[in-house]
């Protein structure tokens, strides 16, 4: 039985069709990449996924488990985390605490305990620290500790949004664009720091990207989408040469060109 | 009985329905929640009565200048003030003009007393009889100006260049301005737009109950009807503002004599449980 | 500025990040503890109101500072506080300091109730929603006379406990100054649990938190319990403050009033619910003060206070939305960094565009 698994995910959006039937199958361990134009309905597939949207047709399983008869979050208690396109930290608190958030569903402290800050609470708060930290140190984000989010660099930002779904320990992480708005060197620490989350951590990730090198460089897979419509899927190269792929990004070749 | 009930209630959703279209334009548009429309009212009511009383104006001038000079006070309002605010989160917009609110009801204590004072009306006190029921030639006049405002406003935003540029600031702000619309002055002529309209409710209540400098309070009862027909919906208002009215009416006679106070919010309750929308909103969701 | 080297987690956790400020408060304390000695017995009575209202607003800012849900209605948890302990002080006999956290759960419970239909509101439908439900309160005070004595409105003692009377002003202070200090310790006792960054989650992002795995209905109405609680145990506290409660104590002018304190004061922090409180508390003596250098006759215009409270509120969402305490943290800061301060550094950034319709 596979790892991940989509079956037939059909989405409308009043008479518009966003995903259309779309199957396809992530094994464990993975860097599995999603790629298509504009409206192809990536990020509507991410957002079925962690259940934003609530597909009209089709089935989502993790582990044999179905994911659509779950509430948003529930999810992240499957171990699904993920991070969004534009960017949802929790702007007005500090880094730290942003990633501190990624280990609320970790706690076992009731309300009353936390209103007297027992002790107890008090080494729950300290070991979570210490996790935090690590990803801190995995992310070198030492120098933004206490800072607050609205005051540093896109750049960064998508980095502690990186870092607040890493804190979830997650089995499977789904990047929404991570590369988009980050400069060359930005782009390339990404890369290595995909590849430590694969192997170090044991994570497998789904991502959505625009970025062709940067896919061609970590992806083990690749769905193409256009329309809503899976066009292509399989090995990285094959899909690249895929003709229906360079048709959906380029155009028709018979077209006129400039 | 019941249809006597019915025409008294029309009238009243009428006024409440004026009101809740101020809150609605003004919403729609710039997206302040106006809490102090009740208060323009109240202001509308009493600068009526200063000219009717103080200056001694023929009824249908009086009523005329007093819209006009509620459409300036908007404006300068707008231009001296919200334009400030513009951006800010909706929390700190409801509390501005909750502070005007209470700003404009200690002002008017101050210029016109805490009496209550009485408006003139023109009619006197005739009667129409329509089968069984009596109807006040107020409430008749009530639900005509009410119609023909409607229809106006209507054809207002339909086919008029500005009516067009504010049906589309309110849609998107930015792309707006882009496109060369002029969303300051699309702001200033929404606020004058609501003034008046709140002078005209004023003047409309004010033959009904009273003119006091607390009769704002009843734009409290307004929030309802505009929330029940989804804030940010023109028809919505009516159909809210009518249906507040026409229950509240009923609920005078069936019910309790207490429930009748706080029956618009129960009801209000009742709807956005069902509907957090409101009957005719749309619910928009953020896009992730 | 002031750097501190901290050699452990520990010490992030620690209330008082100086040595120096945790000197600072104990001698504030210190201070209000021997302040009923040489006052005189109003401005004793103003400090405990400024009390009551501190813990209202702390109450008030768990909801809408932190979780940033907008309650028009606190007037009402206030009212079934206080009058939760007027009922069952006078016609149960039960003792105050069973009564004082009963009226806490009461509204607590009905904070749950409120919080469940307020799940799927937000902004203004929330507001007005709240708004509703208070004005619901009000009418229900006036009907139920078993239990409210309906506009006669209901005696409430002060508490005795063994052979100890706070019948006194200056007695019944520290009652207030002990629940005082208690509410401040455990707001900030939520403020670095999970559960307050939770509230802070919601506020910035639900999509977000939900990924988070925070329940947004459970955060919710924990958030509206919470508020609702502090609310009714300072109205329990309020009762035999005043002796007397009738309905027109729990007005919307009330809920309003608390909303006030929150902006003036600061909202989301606990030193803005204090300073707030205490402004809004002296808020007509500031207008006594005032009122010297302006002429009679607009002194003795009717409605010359209302006037200023409007104008306060307004001025501050103007010229300061971040509060007395924003103010307070920006002097401190330019003296820290004396010779550097620009006057751009807390410059508002103005946005064209920000639509809250959609969250």
């Amino acid at each position: 039985m596979a790892y991940f698994k989509i079956t037939d995910l059909t989405k409308r959006f009043g008479g518009v069709l966003a995903l259309e039937g779309v199957d396809m199958e992530v094994e464990k361990g993975q860097v599995y990449a999603i790629i298509g134009p504009n409206g192809a309905g990536k990020t509507t597939l991410f957002n079925c996924v962690s259940r934003v949207y609530s597909p009209d047709e089709g089935a989502i399983l993790f582990k044999d488990k179905d994911l659509l008869k779950l509430r948003p979050h529930q999810i992240a208690r499957q171990g699904i985390a993920r991070t969004f396109q534009n960017i949802e930290l929790f702007t007005n608190a500090t880094v730290l605490d942003n990633i501190f958030l990624g280990r609320y569903m970790y706690k076992k402290s009731s309300v009353l305990s936390e209103a007297f800050f027992t002790p107890w609470v008090k080494d729950q708060e300290l070991k979570a620290r210490r996790k935090v930290e690590e990803i801190i140190d995995f992310l070198d984000l030492q120098a933004y500790r206490d800072e607050r989010i609205s005051s540093l660099s896109f750049g960064i930002q998508k980095i502690v949004e990186l870092g607040r779904a890493l804190a979830l320990d997650p089995e499977l992480l789904l990047l929404d664009e991570p590369s988009s708005g980050l400069n060359p060197e930005e782009s390339q620490d990404l890369c290595f720091w995909i590849e430590d989350i694969k192997e170090d951590l044991g994570i497998t990730i789904m991502l959505v990207e625009h970025d062709m090198r940067f896919v061609m460089q970590v992806s083990d897979a690749i769905t193409a989408l256009d329309f809503g419509r899976v066009i292509a899927q399989g090995h990285p190269r094959e899909v690249q040469g895929d003709p229906e792929v360079i048709k959906a990004y380029l155009g028709e070749e018979n077209g006129a060109t400039p | 009985m019941f249809l006597q009930q019915i025409a008294s209630g029309l009238a009243l959703g009428c006024v409440y329905a004026l009101i809740a279209l101020g809150f609605v334009l003004i919403y729609k548009a710039t997206e302040v929640v106006n809490f102090a429309q009740g208060e323009f009212m109240m202001l509308g009511a009493f600068v009526a009565l200063s000219l009717m009383t103080g200056a001694k104006l023929p009824f249908f001038l009086t009523i005329f200048l007093a819209v006009m000079i509620m459409g300036v006070f908007g404006m300068v309002l707008e231009r001296m003030v919200m334009r400030r605010l513009v951006g800010e989160p909706i929390f700190a917009l409801v509390m501005f003009t909750i502070g005007l609110s209470i700003f404009l009801r200690s002002i008017a204590g101050m210029v016109w007393s805490t009496d209550t004072f009485k408006f003139p009306t023109v009619f006197g006190k005739s009667f129409t009889q329509i089968g069984s029921v009596t109807i006040s030639s107020m409430d008749i006049l009530v639900v005509s100006i009410t119609a023909a405002l409607v229809i106006i406003l209507y054809l207002f935003f339909k086919f008029t260049d500005i009516g067009i540029a504010m049906e589309a600031t309110s849609q998107n702000q930015f792309a707006s301005f882009l496109m060369g619309i002029s969303v300051e002055r699309v702001f200033n002529l929404i606020w004058a737009i609501s003034a008046m309209v709140a002078a005209v409710a004023g003047i409309l209540l004010a033959p009904i109950l009273f003119i006091h400098k607390d009769m704002g309070f009843i734009g409290l009862k307004a929030f309802p009807a505009a929330v029940l027909g989804g804030f940010g919906s023109i028809p919505g208002a009516i159909v809210g503002g009518l249906i507040i009215g026409l229950s509240e009416n009923l609920a005078g006679v069936f019910l309790p004599a207490w429930v009748k106070d706080v029956f618009a919010y129960i009801i209000l309750i009742a709807v956005l449980m069902v509907r957090p929308e409101g009957i005719f909103g749309i619910q928009e969701k953020k896009r992730v | 500025m002031r750097f501190k080297l901290k050699k452990s987690y520990v010490e992030d956790l620690r209330l008082f990040e100086y040595r120096s400020s945790l000197m600072w408060y104990l001698a504030l304390l210190a201070f209000l503890a021997v302040f009923p000695f040489f006052a005189g017995t109003y401005w004793v009575y103003n400090f405990m109101l400024a009390g009551i209202y501190s813990i209202v607003a702390l109450g008030l800012n768990i909801l809408t500072g932190y979780t940033g849900q907008i309650s028009l209605g606190h007037a009402a948890f206030y009212a079934i506080g206080a009058y939760t302990t007027g009922f069952l002080t006078t016609k149960l006999g039960c003792t105050f300091w069973l009564a004082l956290p009963l009226a806490g759960m009461a509204a607590a419970l009905i904070g749950l109730i409120v919080g469940i239909p307020a799940l799927r509101l937000t902004g203004i439908y929330l507001a007005i929603a709240t708004m509703g439900f208070a004005f619901i309160i009000d009418q229900v005070i006036l009907e139920w006379k078993y239990v409210t004595n309906g506009t006669n409105g209901l005696i409430v003692d002060r508490p005795t406990l063994g052979p100890i009377s706070f019948n006194s002003d200056q007695a019944y202070y520290y009652v207030i100054l002990l629940f005082v200090v208690l509410f401040v310790w455990i707001t900030k006792n939520f403020e670095r649990s999970p559960t307050g960054r939770a509230f802070i989650a919601v506020r910035d992002s639900e999509v977000a938190a939900q990924t988070m795995g925070i329940s947004l209905a459970k955060v919710k109405t924990t958030a509206f319990a919470i508020s609702a609680f502090y609310t009714g145990f300072a109205g329990g506290l309020f009762a035999p403050l005043i002796n007397f409660i009738g309905p027109d104590n729990f007005s919307i002018m009330e809920s309003i009033n608390f909303i006030v304190i929150i902006i003036v004061g600061g909202i989301g922090s606990v030193h803005g619910s204090i300073f707030g409180a205490i402004f809004m508390t002296f808020l007509s003596e500031i207008i006594r003060l005032g009122k010297d250098v302006l002429p009679e006759a607009m002194q003795r215009m009717v409605g010359f206070q209302g006037a200023v409270y409007g104008l306060i509120l307004m001025a501050f969402i103007l010229f300061e939305p971040l509060g007395l305490y924003g103010r307070w943290l920006k002097i401190r800061f330019l003296f820290e960094v004396f010779p550097l301060y620009r006057r751009d550094t807390f410059r508002k950034k103005r946005k064209f565009y920000r639509s809250e319709r959609s969250r």
